[in-house]
């Protein structure tokens, strides 16, 4: 009998597993997780034994890490670049101010 | 007063002297608002509208960082006010267009990709395209495309590495929206790099 109930409980653990294991959407939603740093370790097997059988999102899993790199450069290319606003609007700014100041 | 403003001002760490925030300030403020907001007007009014809200509180400025740090804090108040209001606002249609996007990247009985958004080797995957000046442009576009929930949110954790609870309480979503955005967004850009590269 507990043979039998321990097979049960290994089958639907299978399951559970086999889920995971050919769901791409779950997989690269885990794999966003586990690129920001907040993935459990239950969350983390997971991944593990999607990715062993998976090539498709072992690929999504390099890219993904890369856009999260070039997306910083891009940002900080735009903080450094051609951002100066124009004299007049300065002037104006400077200007309000000052009255703002004298009040 | 302008006398005795100076007086507290030397015993704190760091002073303030609104006088020369133009001159100092304007462009690193301009840059830091359009970066977050692709909108160049809109970034000027933010700019503005962050002196002005500093000078109504120059008197509580406690000099414990330095005029620069404060400034950008309340500037970057005033940014995630308008991405709560965008946030707000469509709501409701992006959770129409999002259910969309999921069918679309994946079988809906098992979850396997698309066909035609199936991550493909095409040069992304080496860390060389960080150089490439033609790839970024073209990412900035794909972001553009972006609800502007999603790009909100992907801003917030990319551009200034907040944490998580915090981005959720400011925009006001829960936990599980915030993954399922980031995923999406992720899901999207990369398809996006995808079919406009090869």
């Amino acid at each position: 009998m507990p043979a039998k109930k321990l097979a049960l409980i290994n089958l639907i653990k299978m399951s559970e597993l086999k889920k995971i294991a050919y769901n791409c959407k779950k997989a690269t939603y885990l794999i966003e997780k586990k690129l920001i740093g907040e993935i459990t370790i239950r969350e983390k097997l997971e991944l593990k034994l999607h990715l062993a059988g998976c090539s498709i999102c072992r690929t999504f899993e390099r890219q993904s890490l890369i856009i999260n790199q070039m997306v910083k450069v891009l940002f900080k290319d735009g903080q450094k670049h051609n951002l100066k606003l124009d004299n007049q609007f300065k002037t104006k700014l400077q200007q309000r101010l000052e009255n703002e100041l004298k009040k | 007063m302008e006398t005795d403003k100076n007086r507290t001002a030397a015993t704190k760490l760091y002073s303030c002297n609104p006088q020369q925030w133009v001159a100092q300030y304007a462009d690193y403020l301009y840059g830091y608002a359009i970066t977050r907001i692709d909108d160049e007007d809109l970034a000027k009014d933010l700019v503005q509208e962050t002196f002005l809200s500093a000078l109504e509180k120059v008197d509580r400025f406690e000099g414990r960082s330095s005029e620069s740090t404060w400034l950008t804090a309340i500037l970057k108040n005033k940014i995630i006010d308008i991405y709560r209001k965008k946030a707000s606002g469509l709501r409701q249609l992006e959770s129409d267009v999002s259910l969309k996007y999921d069918t679309d990247f994946f079988n809906e009985e098992d979850g396997h990709w698309n066909e035609n958004h199936r991550p493909q080797v095409f040069g992304l995957e080496d860390y060389d395209v960080l150089g490439k000046k033609e790839l970024r442009g073209i990412l900035k576009l794909c972001l553009q495309k972006l609800p502007s929930l999603w790009l909100s949110v992907f801003t917030m954790k990319h551009m200034d590495d907040e944490a998580s609870a915090a981005i959720c309480t400011e925009l006001n979503i829960t936990d599980a929206n915030f993954w399922v955005i980031m995923h999406r967004t992720k899901i999207n850009l990369r398809s996006c790099l995808q079919k406009n590269w090869l």
